[in-house]
């Protein structure tokens, strides 16, 4: 984790090592025109940890990150940077550095001249870089070939020193990310805060650029918070994800967590493909969870005849030949009505036996069976552990039942730690 | 290889070359209305102009006799013509960078208004909208030395009246302000178009790199990004104010002196009052040579910077 490049380590100026990079939200709150978009949000991002915050859009992940970066102010609260105040701070002095999705590059400018700006912007004085009145300044080329050299540091880490005397017209869409990339980097910011810096990117680009930015944030080591939509973004790159609705953080935790314990139904639905089966269920006089009049051996936690959800991931329920039965699964019986070939595994979409239970999807890794063709009859398998329980508000119940992808998160929650 | 010729009629599209033809002929006649057009309102008259300005044709002559470039070479020996072309680039050099200048900083003020922008806007794009001719005559009215209102105040502060429009000296940065008043508008509006294209991405992205000040936003992005519009800009404004003649008709007729005697009067003097048509033919041409200069000049020069 706290590899950096000689480079970025010899430049930063640091007063205390471990404190400054880390960024703090004590209960922001934000509204626009009387509407709140974000409630109370408290949040600690660890010096070096890559947060990710997720969720569908409007859900004020991006109101929150631009309020980071001093673009929009804060109806309430307050943001600390390194353990500082910086609500009175404009966005240039809090040393925080801005991906956007659409790159926001200088169009008028080139690839060096768009990196270079931010160090010429600190280190050079108004009249300095005005045209004309600069060429008095005696001073202003030695700073110049400093900021080259920074400069091209950069681009070559980043592999673009071929790029610098094109425009950005001139750049692919990967290509104009890595000078976005660059001007954030040159700078050697406290943070790097990223706005959805993926998403106007081609899939099999953004694939790419996934890997690529989680290298990054492990070479250079500097905080990183990062927005997006896409779970999948979220699960792969960060520390810590915090998912977020309706302007709250619905769970706050490391990818694994999210997954395996998801606080409530929203982050059930929202954090895997394809998406969690969420079925009605009740709590019986055994206090035991009740499914389609069948008991499934899983703590209710609530008195009986309460209402329940059950959610079952499509990647925990087994198929197969109708009517099998294993000692301890427990069954759902249903007919296939339609398979999707993914080449390395298959998602079922099955219709329940009773009409009214609505169907289920079902995601397999092996080869399909020959029980499995369009309209055959299922017997899906799936453990009690894999249950997710939630009440009749959505929020997660059976903590003690805590899947086996408990365990898997954990252990990468070690390796990060 | 085969020739078409040798099967007997089976292609179902025309032979290549009849294809050719057919589409040769359908464009001529898509094109030929607006040719026409162009040729009977342009052209001709261009042509005809060319041939008066080698003749001493005048209005209602009954003959006239063919010059060849007598009336160009008595143009660059005309003191009337040399101080209406010196007035009339005087007059574009106060007026380009006034009417360019104060368009853009009224753009820029006012694209940051929300309510008041409108009120704004109509404001100042009324004197575009107005008849230029109608409202000279206001002019004069205003700047009267003993009835107008500009000169009234002055007298109240205590200063003495000036005669902005019969002292030689004034009478040209006077018809410039008049002409900057009604260009400003129009050049607003341009701008406030070219600044609402920037995308705010880049102010904020800007704002993050360091871009302290309003000096610092507008030299880092709204300049630059402006330039298209700029180039555009300039260029309208400096041939509107080539072409400047209502405000001197109406308000001087090129007095007091010649000293407001601008290209186009002279050329209106000449044909319409003196009726030689012949050497307003050649003074026309010259004219028409300087605004094409102009235009290709301030193309060529600026488009290289503005591209990106």
């Amino acid at each position: 984790m706290s590899i950096r490049m000689p480079c970025v380590a010899k430049c930063r100026r640091r007063s205390n090592d471990n404190e400054v990079a880390s960024v703090t939200l004590q209960s922001i709150g934000k509204s626009f025109a009387g509407v709140p978009v974000l409630r109370d949000i408290s949040l600690d991002v660890a010096d070096g940890e890559f947060l990710t915050l997720v969720g569908a859009s409007g859900c004020g992940k991006s109101t929150l990150i631009r309020i980071i970066a001093g673009l929009e102010p804060q109806s309430t609260g307050s943001v600390l940077i390194g353990g500082v105040p910086v609500d009175h701070l404009r966005p240039h002095e809090r040393h925080v550095a801005m991906v956007f999705q659409s790159y926001a590059l200088y169009p008028h400018m080139k690839v060096f001249a768009n990196i270079a700006l931010p160090l010429v912007m600190s280190r050079l004085r108004l009249a300095e870089r005005l045209p004309l009145l600069r060429l008095l300044s005696p001073r202003r080329r030695k700073v110049m070939a400093g900021i080259a050299d920074e400069v091209h540091a950069v681009a070559k880490q980043l592999q673009i020193d071929g790029l610098l005397d094109r425009r950005p017209s001139q750049l692919s869409g990967g290509q104009r990310q890595r000078v976005a990339l660059g001007r954030a980097m040159v700078r050697q910011p406290a943070a790097f805060l990223m706005d959805e810096p993926l998403s106007n990117l081609d899939a099999k680009l953004r694939v790419h650029m996934r890997s690529e930015l989680a290298e990054l944030h492990a070479r250079i080591g500097t905080t990183f918070v990062y927005v997006t939509h896409d779970q999948v973004e979220a699960m792969t790159m960060s520390d810590r994800v915090a998912m977020m609705d309706n302007g709250e953080i619905l769970q706050l935790g490391r990818p694994g967590d999210l997954y395996a314990r998801p606080a409530n139904v929203r982050v059930a639905q929202f954090i895997g493909t394809p998406a969690i089966n969420l079925l009605p269920a009740k709590a019986n006089t055994d206090g035991l969870v009740e499914l389609f009049g069948q008991q499934v051996s899983v703590r209710a936690g609530r008195s009986p005849g309460s209402a329940l959800t059950l959610g079952i991931r499509p990647e925990s329920l087994t198929p197969a030949p109708a009517g099998t039965a294993r000692p301890g699964m427990h069954v759902l019986a249903g007919r296939l009505r339609r398979s999707e070939n993914l080449g390395a595994g298959h998602i079922l979409h099955v219709d329940l036996a009773a009409p009214a239970h609505g169907s289920v999807t079902c995601a397999v890794a092996a080869p399909l069976e020959a029980f499995a063709c369009d309209g055959s009859e299922l017997a899906l398998q799936f453990a009690p552990a894999a249950c997710h329980v939630f009440d009749a508000d959505g929020e997660r119940m059976n903590d003690d039942n805590a899947p086996p992808f408990a365990t898997i998160a954990q252990s990468r929650a070690r390796a990060l730690t | 290889m085969t020739s078409a010729a040798a099967i007997p009629y089976v292609a179902q599209a025309p032979h290549p070359d009849r294809q050719r033809m057919i589409e040769r002929v359908a464009g001529i006649g898509f094109a030929f209305p607006a040719f026409l057009l162009l040729l009977l309102t342009n052209v001709v008259p261009l042509l005809v102009l060319l041939y008066l300005s080698f003749t001493d044709f005048k209005l209602g002559a009954l003959e006239s006799h063919f010059l060849g470039l007598d009336n160009f070479r008595k143009a660059l020996g005309d003191p009337v013509f040399r101080r209406s072309l010196a007035n009339t680039f005087v007059y574009v050099a106060i007026v380009l960078p006034g009417a360019v200048g104060l368009g853009l900083l009224v753009a820029v003020l006012l694209h940051k208004r929300k309510r008041t922008r409108s009120f704004y806007e109509v404001i100042y794009f009324l004197p575009v909208t107005s008849t230029l001719i109608a409202m000279a005559t206001v002019w004069q009215f205003i700047l009267h030395p003993r009835l107008g209102p500009v000169n009234g105040v002055l007298r109240a502060m205590g200063f003495d009246a000036i005669p902005f429009l019969s002292e030689p000296a004034y009478v040209l940065p006077t018809l410039a302000a008049i002409g900057i008043w009604q260009l400003v508008g129009f050049n607003m509006v341009l701008f406030l178009a070219g600044l609402s294209a920037i995308p705010r991405d880049l102010y904020e992205a800007a704002e993050i790199d360091g871009c302290r000040s309003g000096i610092d936003r507008f030299v880092t992005i709204t300049w630059p990004l402006l330039g298209p519009t700029t180039m555009f800009v300039i260029v309208t404004t400096s041939i509107t104010a080539f072409k400047v003649f209502d405000t001197v008709a109406v308000m001087t007729r090129g007095g007091p002196m010649g000293s407001s005697e601008v290209l186009l009067y002279a050329i209106y003097l000449e044909g319409y009052q003196y009726f030689h048509m012949g050497y307003a033919a050649a003074l026309t041409l010259i004219f028409l040579a300087f605004v094409l200069l102009f235009s290709i000049l301030q193309t060529f020069v600026l488009e290289r910077r503005v591209h990106y």
